[in-house]
């Protein structure tokens, strides 16, 4: 079987559109009557908030899921999309979020995988490489086909998922979210690529919730809340502000007044601390830092070069193998968790289902986690005081405006950011010294995001000292005071508030040092 | 305001429960269809055999009382495999806890064989408790501590229990009275005063005539050791869900990253309910000697002390949704499949093995439909998931 892989593309794909279309789940109407289309050309954003139904609309495209109304038109044909193979067929591809590809194998190998081979049994790697060379030299995606995919950075690898997508012969390609794991100069390589392949007649569709992204990239933005279309509008002449307010229904706040920074005296330090990661490697080397009370700290850095580590360890969470760490001037470096958090140090973990919450327990139950045997919430030294425990749990729900049922819910039934604001709740209650916030807002809808970066500007004001670990550059930027970068398990760079610079943030995240413009 | 919510949950709690219920309905049904055509291959009715299982296990007073008597050692068993499965750790030493425990108990029976019943009883519970933790603490401390596999190291410590009682039962703890070459393996009678008392309810007259006797159960072996292990039961869904020490269980059990987030000593918790369904499996043991058998013996194999009981009372706790209250009317399903199966096996005459078989397919299916439930569950959370923001409309 030839690919027409070696004649320049001309794809076939003029228009698709999505009249109507519906999806129930059981007892959620995860996407209403939405219409939509996409043309050769052109750069789509699909823009919602999580749980607007965007992924699920892309799914449907894709075949992974079936519309229970509606119809999908091709060139103004209808058509059946039954799996992902038929959509690969009609010349549809999508990039997911999470990579699909095999890390043992080579890109070459991942790209000929599944694809039927001339020789039988026999992957054709050899002829997918050449190929995969030319269509990287087209797009300038600069991949080796022969290095295996394990030992690919992480926007390589998307790389080498957008070569496969057109090496499928691909016209149309979803791309869901795929800046999420890219530093800032990946994101305009990629944004290169987009537009080289719109100017070849692709058609593409960019899923994001990131507004200056999809200003700068997209011709036109389709803006989905709670599975319906709000409006599809043409990107010149709209805002970030415009696109917000159609996302949440409501107006929104993009930049927050912020008091000037009152710094107090140093409530953790960290000096020089190494810690391994899960794999056993240097995830953290010789770290150190100060922060004190009445600032907030951001760390920045691509997903992965050791801050999760830095939050383990300053929790008690992740022994280290050298340095010493401080609360208030008091060696923590072999305490346990709840010894430190005795001291007044809270921490909102990354990973908020596996760490911060017990999924299987009620809401009630959850806001208790630390504190569940101080003598606040027992009885007697034995008993739960569950009288007391949902007394806290109703004022926590409403100082919070946390959505749910109830204290008794389990916690697992609660959106992302409903959950987040639970462990925002518990944690804060405490009035901390120290907040380590990891992540705080991964996840979480732009209007429980508006609230979580408030209380934390409300809890600096108050005088605690906050470091906040994120992958989310606005957020570091809104937020911090100062801004640390994390690459490979170092403290590369550290910036002021006032001296902050786009260019140079991306280049230390990149890990070149930006004592050496020439790299 | 808050009633009104509070009225939801309980209504979405009962449908949780009624979906748990149907598919271990349904397992049952399945089992038995399953059995019916073992039984026509035999030549024998199925609708025959299971009446008179029915009638075997419940149809007499005395029936009955075998069945209680039958799921007395299965429900103390059961009740600590709903502290460990919930805490996290898969318990299969049920039998050799139960061995353990029993030991202990007749040998603290035995050397105080002098005192009052009031001193041996309590003396001879708390010993075969605190033994039977001991022995299930073993393979807690090695999981915890060392990360051995609890699975294996309860199954393993399972014969090294049943080995040691061979050979006390066969030297230091045997009857003198047998001493001999061709003795049986078992010790000495308990004292009188130190069997547990027989269990019956005098009805007033208006009763007795439905159940044609003024003292239910009055003639039977049923024995106190029922009464002890509702009480636990019920002692132990408090343990579980209104103490301290139950949070932590079951937050370990559920989420050990969490866990230890919270400032839980994950190791210790693992080790302590481990511990506790070692010594609930330990009453299970000294129980069965001091209410009924008022020794302990063996045919050398494993079940022959325990009857099995260590391993059912796996199956009545994920039966009894891992909730002791569950356990108990699971249990008494469980005596009653036992005790009516032999009635069945009289009466059909079929051979012993199938009854066997039956028992083991309806195991089987039950066991194979808590995965079908807890899968069904996955799959309404994935879909679920797909859009987060659902609690709230349901809420508004």
């Amino acid at each position: 079987m030839t690919q027409p892989i070696n004649q320049p593309v001309t794809p076939a794909i003029q228009q698709l559109q999505m009249q109507g279309i519906v999806k129930r789940f059981p007892g959620v109407l995860a996407v209403n009557q939405v219409d939509f289309e996409v043309r050769a050309g052109e750069i789509h954003a699909l823009l919602g908030e999580n749980g607007a139904g965007k992924s699920t609309l892309m799914k449907m495209l894709y075949g992974l899921y079936q519309p229970d109304a509606g119809r999908i038109l091709l060139n103004g044909a209808p058509v059946n999309i039954r799996s992902p193979h038929d959509a690969i067929q009609q010349g549809i591809g999508m990039i997911h979020q999470h990579f699909m590809l095999v890390p043992s194998l080579t890109a070459a190998e991942n790209v000929a995988l599944g694809m039927r081979s001339s020789r039988g049994l026999v992957l054709d790697t050899d002829r997918v490489g050449a190929q995969l060379r030319e269509l990287a030299a087209r797009y300038n995606l600069k991949v080796d086909p022969d290095i295996p995919v394990w030992q690919l950075a992480v926007g390589e690898q998307q790389r080498v998922e957008i070569l496969r997508a057109l090496y499928r012969g691909a016209a149309l390609l979803i791309l869901d979210e795929p800046t999420a794991v890219l530093t800032p100069q990946e994101v305009d390589d990629l944004f290169r690529v987009l537009r080289q392949m719109t100017a070849d007649g692709h058609a593409l569709i960019f899923i994001s919730h990131k507004l200056h992204e999809v200003l700068a990239i997209s011709q036109r933005v389709t803006v989905l809340r709670d599975g319906q279309k709000v409006a599809t509008i043409p990107t010149a002449g709209a805002t970030r502000l415009k696109l917000a307010e159609m996302m949440v229904g409501r107006p929104v706040v993009l930049e927050y007044e912020r008091q000037p920074v009152q710094r107090g005296a140093a409530r953790l330090s960290l000096h020089e601390v190494s810690a391994r990661n899960d794999r056993g490697h240097e995830g953290l080397r010789q770290v150190s830092l100060r922060l004190c009370s009445g600032e907030i700290v951001g760390v920045a850095g691509v997903s992965g070069n050791g801050q999760r580590e830095l939050a383990q360890v300053i929790a008690g969470l992740r022994p280290i193998t050298g340095g010493s760490i401080q609360v208030d001037g008091r060696p923590v470096t072999t305490a346990d968790p709840a010894a430190i958090n005795a001291l007044g140090v809270s921490h909102i973990p990354e990973e908020r289902m596996v760490d911060g919450v017990i999924k299987e327990f009620t809401v009630a139950e959850n806001l208790v986690l630390q504190e569940h045997g101080h003598p606040r919430f027992t009885r007697a030294g034995l008993f739960m005081n569950f009288r007391r425990i949902g007394e806290a749990c109703r004022e926590a729900i409403k100082a919070y405006e946390i959505k749910t049922p109830g204290g008794d819910t389990p916690i697992k039934n609660l959106s992302g950011g409903n959950i987040q604001k639970l462990v925002l709740a518990r944690e804060l209650s405490r009035r901390p010294q120290v907040l380590i916030a990891a992540q705080p807002t991964r996840g979480v809808d732009i209007g429980a995001t508006e609230y979580i970066h408030r209380r934390l500007l409300a809890e600096r004001d108050r005088g605690t000292a906050i470091l906040l670990i994120s992958e989310d550059l606005d957020e570091i930027l809104a937020l911090s005071d100062r801004i640390l970068v994390m690459y490979e398990g170092r403290i590369v760079g550290e910036i002021p508030r006032e001296q902050v610079n786009i260019q140079q943030l991306g280049a230390l995240m990149a890990g070149s040092s930006p004592a050496r413009p020439g790299d | 305001m808050t009633s009104q919510p509070h009225r939801l949950a309980w209504a979405t709690a009962l449908l949780y429960r009624a979906q748990g219920i149907l598919p271990l309905a349904i397992a049952l049904l399945l089992a038995l269809i399953v059995a019916s055509a073992l039984l026509l291959a035999l030549n024998a009715s199925p609708i025959e055999a299971y009446s008179s299982m029915l009638r075997g296990a419940f149809g007499t007073e005395n029936a009955t009382a075998e069945t209680l008597v039958k799921a007395i050692p299965i429900l103390f068993v059961a009740i600590g495999i709903c502290i460990a499965f919930r805490g996290g750790v898969t318990n299969i030493g049920g039998e050799g806890q139960m061995i353990a425990g029993a030991v202990a108990g007749i040998t603290v029976t035995l050397a105080l064989a002098q005192a009052p019943g009031i001193v041996i009883i309590p003396a001879a519970i708390v010993a075969a408790f605190v033994v039977g933790a001991l022995y299930g603490g073993i393979a807690g401390f090695l999981k915890a501590y060392f990360n051995v596999n609890e699975i294996l190291s309860t199954i393993m410590l399972n014969q090294v229990a049943v080995q040691l009682m061979n050979f006390l039962l066969n030297g230091p703890l045997l009857d003198p009275a047998e001493a001999g070459a061709n003795h049986i393996p078992k010790t000495a009678r308990i004292a009188e005063a130190a069997e547990l008392p027989r269990l019956s309810f005098v009805l007033p007259e208006a009763v007795a005539g439905i159940f044609g006797t003024a003292d239910l159960f009055g003639r039977t072996r049923l024995h106190y050791g029922l009464v002890l292990a509702v009480l636990l039961a019920a002692l132990t869904y408090i343990l579980l869900w209104r103490t301290i020490i139950g949070y932590r269980i079951r937050a370990v059990g559920e989420s050990e990253r969490a866990a230890r987030y919270a400032g839980i000593h994950v190791k210790r918790y693992m080790v302590l309910s481990m511990m506790l369904a070692g010594g609930f499996a330990g009453l299970a043991g000294i129980v069965q000697v001091l209410g009924l058998q008022y020794r302990l013996q063996t045919d050398g194999s494993p079940a022959g002390f325990t009857g099995s009981a260590g391993f059912n009372g796996i199956v009545a706790a994920l039966f009894g949704g891992l909730n002791p209250l569950g356990a108990v009317p699971a249990a008494i399903f469980f005596g009653g499949l036992l005790v009516g199966a032999q009635k069945m096996q009289r009466d059909l005459e079929v051979s012993a093995s199938l009854i066997t078989a039956i028992n083991g397919l309806i195991v089987v299916f039950v066991v194979s439909s808590q995965i079908f439930t807890r899968r069904i569950t996955r799959r309404q959370q994935a879909a679920l998931r797909e859009r987060p923001p659902i609690p709230e409309e349901a809420s508004a």
